[in-house]
């Protein structure tokens, strides 16, 4: 059962992987994203880790892909682009390289700490303690604020910063005086359009 | 796998019978509940403006929903030129499905009285009147509300034309801004169970002072209802749907058995909707008990395992009816207040209120004064209220002078 679980959901992840990189599409791209994050989540639960597959959910289908496809369809680039193009020269032997040192990296790391994860260790049979429901909740919860607080803290510190950072860049330039009004934009752009022109 | 029934020791063919005809149950009562629902709703909206509504397809109009159905199954689908035509068909299948699966944790029934846990018996073997109760409980509807906005922004992206698109973006924007809110109320109510599991949930309201509704002080319950509504799309929240801007909204282009999907969905939310407020705030299905001196009732109905569901269903009109209240009297509101209700009003007051309920739960975990924690906790809350209005009324004083950021 958790073998047929598994490839299941690799497949499903591996798909969507291939198709975030193949597909031309950004929309498409960004719904193959979410095909592989729903995978992991299945993954997670295969693995009693209840929590951290709603948060997959939740966090990632539910906040961030949502976002890209506000970014893109807002931002109007929701058209098919040609993959023949490439508009950075060095940007495909680059990705190429940096895509085998990662694989490297992970494989390296899975060599060598083979014993560690096929090892059943007393982390994980502590989480999914089967005399209590919310056994998982409760270690991470009790972890994270206890062990990590100061890392939770720091962290939710960062996200304000990057709040009050995007409202900065959003603001016009030159605080004081009234901003020019839209007809007054249009015309400064028919003007330039039309120089151009001629 | 035994996420699925933790009541189920080991699989066997009785475990996956008791499963299959849970499903089948919950399926279709789903489907006939959200078809009643919409004819409820004709019904009721129908009285409050001096019509008849639906009285022609069987008694009282009670198949017109089913007549409506037929007709829209038998129609042709079209689809625009410049749709994106995978996308297009998807889209209905994301709205609906997510709507589904909410039922799979809302605990439908069970035998609550005299202090039972609510298991019943089905060949013997004891289980709970709800299809799966997982770990994670509360936050499988989360995580649905968070799929169901793809269905909605995909089917106004994919139709290819200006009017669902600008409707879509409405919708997405305003379920995103009020999940907030409803996860923040939520949570409220998850530190008094101190449980995410659903029959958890349901098993701790067990008596009338023990309901979220009344444990965690009403405020939670009623952002919690505004929020639902306004992740509902339903009046006065129905933006996503004004005539007048926007045709039709998302849906405009969708016609036939994709259009059926979407109406379908949208009511079918309600009914959960009204579902997990049950379950929530008023205890799901456990029975209303009170005792007032002379008058007093034990909540018992004498209809065995099946009390549990009359009550449920019981509670479920109540607010059904009350969504249908609202959607005859309010006026819709404009987009700005919207946003501003949402994020100026209903996430600092869900939060807020959430802090009270915490630091009251240290005060009584460290046998501190109860009273003295929940002053300095009021003083400390009305200051941070008075700096955010503060803050709001400058930036609406910077956008007066230097225009409106977009």
């Amino acid at each position: 059962m958790q073998l047929f679980v598994f490839i299941c959901a690799a497949v499903m992840i591996l798909a969507g992987a291939v198709g975030v990189i193949v597909r031309s599409h950004p929309v498409h791209a960004a719904l193959s994203l979410v095909l592989t994050l729903f995978g992991v989540a299945v993954m997670f639960v295969s693995q009693d880790a209840h929590f951290l597959a709603a948060v997959e959910v939740i966090v990632y289908g539910g906040a961030i892909v949502v976002l890209f496809l506000f970014v893109i369809m807002l931002l109007g680039v929701d058209r098919a682009e040609s993959l023949r193009i490439d508009p950075v020269k060095v940007q495909r032997p680059l990705a190429v390289i940096v895509g085998l040192g990662l694989f490297g990296l992970i494989g390296g790391a899975i060599i060598e700490g083979r014993k560690t994860l096929t090892a059943r260790g007393t982390g994980l049979d502590t989480a999914t303690d089967a005399a209590s429901h919310d056994s998982n909740i409760k270690q991470l919860a009790n972890d994270l604020f206890s062990n990590h607080v100061f890392a939770f803290e720091v962290t939710s510190v960062l996200l304000v910063i990057a709040v009050v950072g995007t409202v900065l860049l959003a603001r016009r330039p030159g605080k004081s005086g009234p901003v020019a009004s839209a007809a007054e934009v249009a015309a400064r752009t028919e003007s330039t359009t039309g120089a151009s022109a001629k | 796998m035994l996420a699925i029934d933790s009541l189920v020791e080991k699989l066997g063919l009785a475990t996956v019978l008791i499963v299959l005809l849970k499903m089948l149950v919950v399926f279709a009562v789903g489907l006939v509940v959200t078809m009643f629902m919409v004819w409820f709703e004709r019904k009721i909206v129908a009285g409050m403006q001096n019509r008849t509504g639906p009285n022609k397809a069987g008694p009282f109009g009670l198949l017109q929903t089913l007549a409506d159905g037929m007709k829209l199954i038998f129609k042709e689908g079209l689809m625009p030129d410049r749709a994106d035509s995978f996308v297009f068909r998807l889209a209905p299948y994301l709205a609906f499905v997510p709507a589904f699966l909410v039922w799979t944790v809302i605990p439908l029934g069970g035998d609550f009285l005299h202090g039972k846990d609510g298991t019943i018996k089905i060949f013997g073997h004891r289980t709970f009147v709800q299809l799966a109760d997982p770990p994670i409980g509360v936050l499988l509807l989360l995580a649905l509300s968070s799929i169901a906005v793809y269905g909605i922004m995909l089917a106004g992206w994919s139709s290819g034309s200006k009017y669902p698109l600008l409707g879509s973006v409405r919708a997405s924007a305003q379920m995103v801004s009020y999940e907030a809110a409803l996860g923040l109320s939520i949570a409220s109510v998850l530190l008094i169970s101190g449980t995410l599991s659903t029959h958890g949930i349901v098993g701790g309201q067990n008596s009338l002072s023990k309901w979220s509704v009344i444990a965690t002080g009403v405020v939670p319950f009623v952002i919690f209802m505004i929020a639902g509504t306004a992740e509902l799309n339903r009046p006065p929240f129905d933006l996503v749907e004004a005539e007048q801007e926007l045709v039709g909204g998302f849906n405009t282009e969708y016609s036939a058995f994709s259009f059926a999907l979407f109406f379908l969905a949208e009511f079918m939310n309600t009914v959960t909707m009204s579902g997990v407020i049950v379950t929530l705030f008023f205890g799901g299905p456990q029975p209303v008990k009170f005792d007032l001196g002379r008058i007093h009732f034990n909540g018992d109905i004498h209809l065995g395992p099946f009390s549990g569901t009359v009550w449920f269903i019981a509670k479920v009109l109540v607010f059904l009816y009350v969504y249908v209240w609202l959607r005859g009297t309010l006026p819709r509101l404009r987009y700005d207040q919207l946003m501003n209700l949402g994020w100026k009003v209903l996430i600092p007051a869900s939060l807020g209120w959430f802090l009270l309920l915490a630091a009251q739960r240290v005060a009584s975990d460290n046998d501190w004064n109860k009273w003295l924690v929940s002053a300095i906790s009021i003083v400390a809350l009305a200051l941070c209220a008075g700096l955010l209005t503060a803050a709001v009324r400058v930036s609406a004083k910077n956008r007066d002078r230097e225009g409106a950021m977009f």
